[in-house]
């Protein structure tokens, strides 16, 4: 298959095209939708094209730092009894890790992939609150930077990502360590919501005509599973962690056993957001492997139907069974085996999907792409990872191997298997489109075989040490154990798999600056986003679509012609609304413009955030300084031009 | 694994090395009356050894890596069952690994083939019913079995290694400690019989009824040769039943994160034939078998009596671990270093540099007074 595709006609939009009158419609259009430019103009992008990069970079820095935070415990690990951090370091570190992979890393990546791509993959020209996606932005840039930043202040906390209560309350953890944690993850996740209410509205709403829901590419339709399993869990935990806050800061006792509270309750609330959270990171990412499936295969999908009611299946199931997290805490065992059964029913769905893309890549002489090899690597890493899960999900053995290093092996190659390959696969698939130049294929490849096996020589011994009995979260271990051998393996490992993420830093920076200039659609993919230029115009597209099938790029291609909609506005932001499941066109939404005042919002809510930590009283001054915000950024635009000039003279009146 | 515990060295003194500075070595301990029969005990532990699955041990070894064996490896280990329930637990994970294995080829397999084969029409495009036939094959029919088997044989199991036996065994009340265990014997009244810590003895061959209990942060009992971990979380009492099928010692490790020294938070498991046990316990039971010595005064004098009791003298402080019988203990800070005298003045003098942020506040004496604490500490047998 060449890169260019054999009919360019075929894919080409009118921004393309000679007539001068359309030349100047489209400058006009590309004028609407400009960013503003300069110091201040950065703080008011709304775009989502903007937006969702910001999210993907700023993830990407959390990525890279916290990866930096798992090299220096496994050197504390390279040997018994060693020196390289004491207890409280290890301790904190961590905790930071686990936070921040799990809350500034995966989440928010995720997000920042949904964000960016979504809209284009329905053809809309950009999302349904694209101010409330920038508020969700700087929220989750300042919780992150400063619940990052309390580790070299020595304010980190201490007690785990999953925070367990009484070891997190008031009586045994004193100090800020733990407000830090409660203050930002609640703040954190106030921007996960917004992105999920975002993308619900854009995805149901916004969506070309005749994409019906039945067309929705599989990548959309994991976003939309995804961001209602945020909206889902992610109250579960803003409310624990909330409990959690009011108990160190105003002695409420949600947790407090000699007042009658119970630890377990956090255990509950915790875990009823936990377990999907790792859902939420791994729908989006088989929405990914699916997308990339169908463009090297040059197939549409075995089993479209069959793989969405799998990930929806997959959504509601995650609901079902947080409580195996908590086989150990003497639980009936009635209630358990409930959850035990809802646990390994993931297993079919999962199963599923990979029989379906198994199914689809039959035959198919798939083209050996990086963004290929990668998901060939998913394969790999996540069906082993899939495997233990189902081992853990079983009651007996994972009373013995809960909270041990084969529960660490296992949700790595569960989350690096199922959610960072895909993540890694869909950034060399998507880099063209977002960058416009091609990221750099030999390096693509070499750094997927490198990460690979450092992946799999740091984290298969871990089954082995758990078993051997070493526990989880544990700063050195005693030299006769014997489990020396294996960290010293594990730790090497890891620096072969940080080297891996090292090339694929330097391709990306090297491909920026030289990497060959993409074109549209390079891959001959068959979905909306390869529709528009890459990088995408400022509005997306210069003339929004129709669609008939799931796959229109390549109907066009077939068919020479592509339907277009007409009549909406070049001097506002205007994007089409259709019907939730038909997709038939029924009225255009105007879009706000940039402004200054979602980012002046989130400074505002920070500070009512992180002043909480040293007193309540910021609750109040909180409250009344967002609320002037919001005023100022929900106060009507006067618009500069007649709202109705584009319309024909006859429908103006 | 169990040929390293043919050495006829001390009993846990080989398997926990000292990693203080340390005036004595790490071999020099006096094995006394209880620690020498525990000795003997552990390595009797290959004769009586139930024949468990042993070929399984080695099959993980040759399928992940070769590495040689050191020190006491298989002391705190899953694959190396002394209890029916461990058995059980380590059998269902063999077989839920071999499934695995199997599961993994044969999806890999068949990713294989994928890529590589060409059928089906010009475009190679299988048939609408071969695909469906992968998909129901694959993804519904294969994960079910798996589903009803694990869920079958995880009920079962729990049900055998969880359920309330009704016989009456020991009863002990473990109660979680930052970072420490302490043990309470109780009688069938309820009543205490005994109080230690860190080292546990159990009768071989009874199954034991332990009630976890904490009342600072939640703790994870786990001895992983005898029986799966539980809980201790404040506000509840859970239950664990152990049976050792022979005699020996193992090591046990808090499993659930619980601060700072989490990670140095060990136990001790020493099962011995029911006799040796009554004895033991019977021991245990007794006042201290020192009452009058110049140590004492300087146990008293140096404020140790405010965290720790010495049964039968006016020490009594609950907050730390109960030091009747510290000297026929084989470990100290919670299975952490052997119980040498050399250790135990290390320990006294720098608590903070053996395992920092322990209660336990680092105290010097002046030397005849820590020798005469130490002579008295060697005489709690």
């Amino acid at each position: 298959m060449s890169r260019v595709p054999e009919n360019p006609e075929a894919t080409t939009s009118i921004r393309d095209e000679s007539d001068p009158q359309m030349r100047a419609r489209l400058a006009e259009l590309e004028k609407t939708w400009q960013s503003p430019r300069g110091f201040i103009g950065w703080f008011t992008h709304v775009n989502h094209t903007s937006i969702g990069k910001r999210f993907l970079i700023t993830a990407m820095v959390f990525f890279l730092l916290s990866g930096l935070l798992a090299l220096a415990m496994r050197l504390q690990l390279l040997s018994p009894l060693n020196d390289v951090l004491d207890a409280q370091t290890y301790n904190q570190v961590m905790t930071v890790h686990g936070t921040a992979m799990m809350f500034l890393f995966a989440i928010p990546a995720m997000e920042g992939i949904a964000i960016y791509l979504a809209p284009l993959m329905v053809g809309a020209r950009d999302m349904a609150f694209p101010r409330l996606n920038a508020f969700g932005y700087y929220v989750y840039l300042i919780g992150g930077t400063v619940f990052f930043l309390s580790l070299p202040f020595g304010l980190a906390p201490d007690a785990g990502w999953f925070n367990y209560v009484p070891l997190s309350g008031p009586e045994h953890s004193a100090g800020y360590g733990i407000d830090v944690w409660t203050t930002m993850i609640t703040f954190i996740e106030v921007s996960a919501l917004t992105a999920a209410v975002e993308l619900i509205v854009t995805i149901l709403k916004l969506r070309v005509p005749g994409m019906s829901l039945n067309r929705m590419p599989i990548f959309v339709w994991a976003v939309l599973v995804m961001s209602f399993m945020i909206l889902f869990a992610m109250p579960s935990v803003i409310v624990a962690s909330s409990f959690l806050m009011m108990d160190r800061l105003v002695d409420t006792a949600f947790f407090d056993v000699t007042l009658g509270g119970s630890p377990l309750l956090w255990q509950h609330l915790f875990w009823f957001f936990g377990h999907p959270e790792v859902y939420i990171i791994l729908v989006p990412a088989l929405g990914i492997v699916t997308s990339i499936v169908i463009t090297f295969t040059q197939r549409p999908l075995f089993g479209y139907t069959a793989v969405v009611l799998a990930l929806v299946g997959v959504g509601m199931i995650s609901f079902g069974l947080w409580v195996h997290h908590m086989y150990t805490t003497g639980l009936p065992l009635m209630g358990r085996s409930f959850f035990m059964a809802a646990s390994t029913m993931i297993a079919i769905p999962s199963g599923v999907q990979i029989y379906c893309w198994i199914a689809t890549i039959w035959g198919s002489r798939p083209r050996y792409a990086s963004p290929m090899i990668w998901v060939l690597g998913f394969f790999a890493i996540f069906i082993a990872g899939g495997l233990t899960g189902v081992m853990v999900a079983s009651v007996p053995f994972d009373r013995q191997v809960h909270d041990t290093y084969f529960v660490v092996a296992h949700f790595h190659y569960v989350l690096i298997g199922g959610a960072v390959f895909p993540l890694m696969a869909g950034l060399h698939y998507w880099f063209p489109k977002i960058t416009g130049r091609m990221i750099g294929e030999q390096l693509g490849k070499w750094s997927c075989a490198v990460t690979f096996v450092g992946f799999n020589l740091t984290f298969f011994p871990m089954h082995q040490l758990g078993l051997e009995g070493m526990p989880r979260r544990v700063y050195t271990y005693l030299p006769d154990l014997g489990w020396g051998d294996l960290n010293l393996l594990a730790t090497g490992g890891s620096f072969v798999m940080a080297a891996g993420f090292g090339m694929i830093l330097v391709n990306i920076i090297v491909s920026l600056r030289s990497g060959e200039v993409a074109g549209d659609n390079p891959w001959n993919a068959s979905t909306l986003e390869w529709a528009t230029a890459s990088p995408p115009l400022n509005c997306n597209f210069a003339e929004q679509v129709s669609v008939k099938t799931a796959n229109p790029l390549w109907d066009w291609h077939e068919q020479n012609q592509r339907a277009m909609v007409s009549g909406l506005s070049t001097t506002q932001r205007e994007t089409i609304v259709t019907t939730l499941l038909d997709a038939l066109p029924q009225s255009v939404m105007i879009l706000p413009g940039p402004t200054i005042w979602p980012f002046v919002s989130a400074v505002v809510a920070s500070i009512c955030f992180l002043g909480l930590i040293f007193s309540p009283w910021f609750f109040v001054v909180g409250v009344f300084g967002t609320f002037a915000t919001f005023v100022m950024w929900f106060i009507p635009p006067r618009y500069t031009t007649d709202p109705n000039a584009d319309l024909p003279e006859e429908a103006k009146s | 694994m169990s040929s390293n515990c043919e050495s006829d060295k001390g009993p846990a003194d080989n398997c926990i090395t000292p990693h203080m500075t340390d005036k004595t070595t790490p071999h020099q301990t006096v094995v006394h009356g209880s620690r020498a029969r525990a000795a003997s005990a552990r390595c009797d532990r290959d004769a009586s050894r139930p024949l468990f699955w042993q070929p399984g041990v080695s099959c993980l070894r040759v399928l992940v890596l070769a590495f040689p064996l050191a020190g006491c490896e298989g002391m705190q280990s899953v694959m190396d069952p002394v209890s029916r329930d461990a058995y059980l637990m380590a059998q269902l994970g063999w077989w839920m690994f071999a499934a695995a294995i199997f599961v993994f080829i044969v999806t890999i397999g068949l990713l294989g083939v994928a890529i590589m084969i060409r059928h089906g029409d010009k475009k190679g495009v299988p048939s609408f019913r071969f695909s469906t036939g992968l998909v129901v094959a694959g993804g519904v029919l294969a994960p079910l079995t798996a589903i009803i088997a694990v869920v079958i044989s995880g009920v079962l199991i729990s049900d055998e290694t969880e359920g309330d036996p009704g016989l009456a065994g020991p009863v002990i009340e473990v109660t979680g400690r930052q970072w420490w265990w302490e043990f309470r014997y109780l009688n069938d009244n309820g009543e205490t019989v005994a109080v230690t810590a860190n080292e546990m003895h159990l009768p071989v061959g009874r199954r034991a009824r332990i009630k976890l209990i904490s009342d600072d942060v939640i703790h994870s009992f786990w001895v992983p040769n005898m029986q799966g971990k539980t809980d201790l979380i404040p506000g509840q009492t859970n239950i664990l039943y152990a049976e050792p099928a022979q005699a020996g010692r193992w090591r046990g490790q808090c499993a659930e994160f619980c601060g700072l020294q989490h990670a140095l938070m060990g136990l001790l498991i020493v099962a011995e034939p029911t006799d040796a046990y009554d004895a033991w316990l019977d021991h245990q039971a007794r006042p201290a078998v020192v009452t009058d010595h110049p140590g004492l005064d300087v146990f008293v004098e140096q404020n140790c009596s405010i965290c720790h009791t010495v049964r039968g003298t006016r020490a009594n402080g609950t907050r730390g671990p109960d030091l009747t019988h510290v000297a026929s203990r084989a470990t100290l800070a919670a299975a952490t270093l052997p119980n040498t005298r050399g250790n135990m003045g290390g320990w006294i003098t720098s608590t903070h540099s053996v395992k920092p942020g322990v209660a336990m506040p680092a105290t010097a004496p002046p030397p005849d007074d820590l020798m005469a604490l130490l002579d008295f500490l060697d005489a709690l047998e």
